[in-house]
């Protein structure tokens, strides 16, 4: 089609990608508007997306979680081809929540909307017909099964899985569904209210979608497919020139749960693309804490992108060229009926993992380690006195630790990466829950030394309000495994967490932290970039008078 | 001659506009350089001019200036270009880095070099008192007079001008911040000292402290300069009150805004908002968009039954590409508006995927676009504009300009042709595209984020930019009318001198219909009301024929949730035991108009409440907009330009919109001059000139 194309159709598709690319924009945006959940409206964490009718990702909605990147353009194949192309009609709305074939963990719902439009034939009548899908996930409320944290066994353990099926059909609710899911989950309202707001934006992308056809006078989607991802896969593959072909190995030691975890990976890099293989990884732990391939795909796939092309959208094309692979059952390779809930923890550092790979070749881009996986905690209040009931509250915070020093930068404070998360005011925090955070504050001398300081991480204490306590689930890492620095630079600290009165608590799993105590959290720092005596005086300075180094 | 006269100065980055409203209710106007170093002389020139052209002795003893409305970015550029004062920020144990450390998210997901805001008050300068509350208000931990006592020696020390306090959950219960000003303002009664309780009593200490740094860090400049501004007026004759237009479209006395400068950011933004509404109600038109369009970005805001519609929180300095997350955030009442990098100076570039990009950097007023031959190399939107020939040399408003048609071409082609192998014609084509689409789905998401659909608005244009564009955004937007009022290039002073005194008083209170707090409700209710009121009625003395509206409005959500949406309170009546059932009732009804399908079964909460006491100020006589004509207009000259309906260039009338008589119509392609701005209209566009000299724009669907 390119040598056809002239100028002003060129420009003509341009309008229309980025169209494309605001349509997807307002589908996320209404989903943000109407979510309960919290790791939804504060986190940003969510996807929407655009599909062409063979179920490959035209364009996603920039939000807060690079682990939807691939596991969100994956999912709709999975979809068409467990509904049955045959099986699919106008008015359907498709639902899942399996963790290989969504987003990594039961606590993420799919919603996938086919789109069909009314095209004319060549015998002058009109035909519905399939032009594309929307697909829009986000993490719920809760899942049933033990609650949110590490402590399953198995996925069973970790609530309802519900296979690839129709949450709709032609127009019609599965109510026998929405029974299921009611009767499986805390907060029922709150989940199914969700569902409904996954399934209302994309309904939304839907209407915006119909609305810029009939403008631009197109039948479907897929001549607007092509162009898009002609053009994504030259200006990715020109980025990937950027990069010298060969093998690049990385390992990296983290807590784990129990015992130490090692990540490895090796990226080859050709001039079709980047394959990451992680062989030498440790095998699968008992616990909650692996990790289905599809989302540490994203995490590589999304430290790639930020180091060679961070300008490119996300859509086949451009991720398309970034492949894994991974012997069953390492940790990064999880099966079921593996427990997958925290998946998080190890899938956030693979981003680091493939960027301390990648490092040899991009020594002017790349970051020293930084503190990686979010100190996420989900606490769940009850009563401290079992005679004197109070109502039970569930509360999740976001907090984040320091970033590794950049080549020319220093590393960012209590800030997240890879996630995109945000954390939630402390005051609307205590407005939900009987919690009260005593201290959020950022942790001194806590960065990596280097030329460039690694970012520090923060110092927080909580603890349960009068007459509760909390069931703590506790995903912490980098406690024994601090973020290393890079050329030269010093490690971050590591991370701690203890009770008020000097109790050790354990960097994961359930604890209880009783009425009257504070839980101290002192998150880990990132990782300090080049020889600590190049530092600029200035800069040395500026850290003292600040405090940030004492 | 003793007729009486108006004022109203408007302080932007590059220029001062001064208006001046004759007896008959019209306007003469004058755009004066901005003297950023003190910027009455500007104003006190723009005013000296104005009086001399119209033969008014301004220091004669009857003086017949009757008021005098000023609004200004100084507040907004002393906090992004951080010439404020010397200032501490003392705030609750434990919470030091909260202006910090901020939402410890990137507003740019994919870049590794990303550099954070810097905050406003550096960690050194920020100090801790232990003392505690909790979120209903109960005492945690006591306050630390001692402690404080020390903090306020130490502050003494340490050649502070200006202080901000803000504790945790003070918008609860200010009185350990209150108790710390009095220790303060013992010790050091000249000192500025701005509290989070009374600057932004709103939940989310982020938001909420910033707000109080912001307010501290401009105070001592902002009353200083009112201080001087006051003086030298009073010293030319101006003896009349002066008011300051404020971030939320209404009118504040010169104390006030000394006490919340903050108050006065976005205030020019509102002026054109406000411009825009009353326009609205002159026309009848229920449903307006507002686009104003200038040199470096475009603001568009939706006006819905004639009032802007207004949020609680804002950003200001965002400094990426105008993203969320990437300015600071003040919460106080502002006008609702999206503002993009979109404006005459924005420049052209082509991306990786060789896409036309648009902005966000601009080229100013030095270099300048290409076409002004002032040396600057990058194509603008104003180049393409010249390119396109929308824009001629004959008839560009500034006249000191003289605009390079090679230029221009010789720019398009180096910043985007070369690049994707296009001529200058059809770069200029893909820029001004580009533009015109980027602004349209910023209107869009402004739109969605609002809960509103598009459809049956009018859009109301003005700004020197707007009119070239508007016509294809309409377009683009699936409107049906366009509006081009008269004075169009000087519309936010225009703005200024129709808004009413107002105040809104915001303040979180949080209570849920499962157990609603009837008395907590109607005591935030009552507070509120005197606080406006209290704001509102010294500033009214001297007219004391007004009016005042009582509006009352709280932000509720269902339990769970992370967005409110405002439901307004219709009357002055006080809850009973039936309050939750009412704004239960309101609330799902709200719901439902944003989102289509309300929730069963779960609880709702209260999150903030306001009131806003008004002026009610009298309608603007009423337009009757009407596309009937006697006449079609007879274009003067023709000359070459692009079409966007039929995407050639084509021989196009241009015509003086001053020799355009009312009842008259016009048929596109064309082009109608003025000195402040241009508009243009494609071959399926037709303008009808109305009885006041506005350009009523529609446009013929099936031709498009």
């Amino acid at each position: 089609m390119n040598a056809s194309m002239n100028a002003a159709d060129t420009l003509h598709y341009q309008v229309m990608w980025n169209r494309l690319i605001s349509v997807v924009e307002e589908q996320a945006l209404a989903l943000v508007r109407t979510a309960f959940s919290t790791s939804v409206r504060e986190a940003g964490d969510l996807s929407a997306g655009v599909f062409d009718r063979r179920g490959r990702m035209i364009a996603q909605a920039v939000t807060g979680t690079p682990g939807h990147v691939n596991t969100m353009a994956d999912a709709v194949p999975h979809f068409i081809n467990d509904i049955g192309p045959d099986r699919i009609y106008p008015g359907d709305i498709y639902i899942t929540n399996d963790p290989w074939k969504g987003t990594g963990h039961l606590h993420d719902i799919t919603v996938c909307t086919p789109v069909f439009r009314d095209i004319a034939q060549s015998d002058a009548t009109t035909t519905e017909t399939l032009i594309g899908f929307f697909a829009a996930t986000a993490h719920v409320v809760d899942i049933g099964g033990r609650g949110y944290g590490p402590d399953a066994k198995e996925v069973y353990e970790e609530g309802i899985n519900i296979p690839i099926m129709k949450w709709a059909e032609r127009w019609q609710l599965n109510r026998d569904l929405v029974n299921i899911v009611k009767a499986n989950v805390r907060e029922s309202d709150q989940v199914v209210g969700d569902i409904h707001g996954l399934a209302a934006s994309n309904e939304t992308g839907r209407r915006r979608l119909l609305g810029m056809l009939d403008e631009f006078g197109l039948d479907d989607l897929a001549e607007l497919a092509e162009f898009v991802f002609d053009r994504t896969g030259t200006a990715t593959r020109r980025a990937l020139g950027g990069v010298e072909p060969g093998v690049y190995t990385n390992e990296m030691v983290v807590d784990g749960y129990g015992e130490p975890v090692t990540l490895a990976v090796a990226i080859t890099v050709t001039d079709d693309g980047m394959h990451a293989d992680f062989s030498g990884t440790s095998p699968v732990c008992g616990l909650g804490i692996n990790v289905p391939l599809g989302y540490a795909h994203a995490y590589f796939t999304y430290g790639m992108l930020v180091a060679l092309a961070p300008e490119l959208p996300n859509n086949f094309a451009s991720l398309d060229v970034f492949k894994v692979s991974a012997p069953d059952g390492v940790i990064l390779n999880a099966q079921h009926p593996d427990p997958v809930a925290v998946r998080h923890v190890l899938g956030h550092f693979v981003t680091d993992l493939c960027l301390g790979a990648i490092a040899k070749a991009l020594p002017e881009r790349v970051p020293a380690e930084g503190a990686g996986a979010l100190w996420n905690f989900q606490a769940s209040a009850r009563s401290a006195d079992l005679a004197n009931p109070r109502p039970p509250v569930e509360m999740l915070m976001f907090n984040s630790g320091g970033t590794g020093a950049r080549p020319r930068l220093d590393g960012l404070t209590a800030t997240a990466f890879p996630s995109g998360v945000r954390t939630m005011s402390v005051e609307a925090t205590e407005q939900i829950g009987p919690i009260v955070i005593w201290r959020k504050e950022i942790r001194p001398n806590s960065g990596g030394a280097g030329k460039q300081r690694g970012g520090l991480g923060q110092v927080i204490e909580l603890g349960p309000t009068e007459g509760y306590q909390f069931d703590f689930s506790a995903m912490f890492d980098r406690i024994d495994h601090p973020a290393r620095g890079r050329c030269g630079g010093g490690d971050g600290a590591p991370g701690k967490v203890y009770l008020e009165d000097g109790t050790p608590f354990a960097g994961k799993g359930r604890q209880v932290v009783p009425e009257g105590q504070r839980l101290i959290l002192e998150l880990p720092g990132g990782g300090g970039h080049g020889d600590p005596s190049e530092r600029s005086p200035e800069a040395v300075e500026n850290d003292r008078r600040q405090g940030y180094v004492t | 001659m003793s007729t009486s006269v108006r004022f109203a100065a408007d302080v932007g980055g590059t220029f001062t506009d001064v208006v001046l409203e004759r007896a008959r209710g019209d306007y003469a106007s004058t755009k004066v350089l901005t003297t950023h170093d003190a910027p009455e002389r500007a104003i006190l020139e723009g005013v000296e001019q104005l009086a001399t052209a119209e033969g008014i002795d301004l220091s004669s003893q009857s003086s017949v200036v009757t008021q005098f409305v000023h609004g200004t970015t100084l507040a907004t550029n002393a906090l992004i270009e951080r010439r404020g004062a010397q200032t501490a920020l003392v705030t609750t144990e434990g919470f030091r880095d909260v202006i910090e450390t901020r939402t410890e998210s990137r507003f740019e997901q994919y870049d590794l070099d990303i550099v954070l805001p810097t905050p406003l008050i550096e960690r050194k300068d920020r100090y801790t008192v232990a003392e505690r509350r909790s979120a209903s208000g109960k005492v945690l931990l006591d306050f630390d007079e001692a402690g404080a006592v020390a903090l306020v020696e130490h502050l003494a020390s340490g050649g502070y001008e200006s202080v901000a306090v803000g504790f945790l959950h003070s918008y609860v219960d200010g009185t350990n911040e209150r108790r710390f000003r009095d220790l303060l303002l013992d010790r050091l009664p000249d000192i500025s000292v701005s509290i989070s309780c009374e600057v932004s009593p709103q939940m989310r200490e982020f938001e909420r402290f910033n707000t109080v740094c912001a307010n501290a860090y401009v105070q001592p400049l902002m009353a200083s300069y009112l201080v001087r501004l006051r003086d030298e007026l009073l010293q030319r004759g101006v003896n009349c009150p002066l008011y300051l237009v404020h971030s939320g479209g209404g009118l504040m006395s010169v104390e006030s805004a000394a006490a919340f400068p903050v108050r006065l950011v976005e205030s020019g933004p509102a002026g054109g908002a406000i411009f825009a509404a009353d326009l609205a109600a002159r026309y009848g038109r229920d449903r307006v968009l507002s686009f104003d369009m200038g040199g470096t970005t475009a603001k568009i805001s939706l006006i819905d039954d004639f009032r802007p519609a207004t949020a609680k929180t804002f950003e200001v300095d965002r400094t990426a590409r105008f993203k969320k997350g990437s300015g600071m955030p003040i919460s106080i009442p502002v006008i609702d508006m999206i503002e993009i990098g979109a404006g005459g100076g924005s420049i052209a570039s082509v991306d990786v995927l060789d896409q036309i990009r648009i902005g966000p950097k601009s080229a100013g007023s030095e270099p300048g676009p290409a076409a002004y031959s002032l040396g600057g190399q990058d194509a603008t939107v104003t180049d393409a504009n010249l390119q396109l020939g929308r824009l001629h040399r004959d008839t560009f408003g500034a006249t000191d300009i003289d605009l390079s048609p090679q230029f221009a071409s010789e720019a398009l082609v180096r910043s985007v042709g070369e690049r994707l192998g296009l001529d200058a014609n059809t770069s200029a084509v893909g820029v001004a595209e580009v533009v015109d689409e980027n602004m349209a789905n910023a209107a869009r998401a402004h739109a969605v984020e609002n809960g509103k659909d598009m459809g049956g608005y009018t859009m109301i244009a003005f700004g020197g930019g707007a009119p070239l564009h508007a016509s294809r955004l309409m377009d683009k937007l699936g409107l049906d009318e366009l509006i081009v009022p008269p004075g169009a290039g000087v519309g936010s002073a225009i703005g200024f001198l129709v808004a009413p005194f107002s105040y809104e008083a915001v303040r979180s209170f949080y209570t849920s219909t499962l157990d609603f707090d009837v008395d907590g409700s109607n005591e935030v209710l009552a507070s509120l009301t005197d606080e406006a009121m209290s704001f509102v009625q010294p500033a009214l003395s001297e007219d004391a024929e007004a009016i005042l509206t009582v509006e009352r409005q709280v932000s509720m959500r269902y339990a769970g949730q992370g967005w409110e949406i405002p439901v307004a309170l219709d009357d002055d009546s006080t809850f009973d035991e039936f309050a939750a059932e009412l704004l239960s009732a309101k609330f799902t009804k709200a719901y439902e108009g944003f989102f289509g399908r309300a929730i069963d079964d779960l609880a709702i909460e209260t999150v903030s409440w306001s009131v806003r006491v008004s002026s009610i100020v009298a309608a603007g006589e009423r337009v009757e907009l009407s596309i009937a004509s006697s006449s079609v207009a007879v274009a003067a000259t023709y000359r070459d330009a692009y079409d966007a309906a039929s995407g050639e260039r084509v021989e196009t009338a241009v015509i003086d919109r001053n020799e355009l008589s009312p009842g008259t119509c016009l048929h596109g392609p064309a082009i109608i001059a003025e000195a402040q701005t241009t508009t243009v209209l494609a071959s399926h566009h037709t303008c009808t000139v109305q009885a006041d000299g506005t350009l009523l724009i529609t446009r013929d669907r099936s031709a498009q």
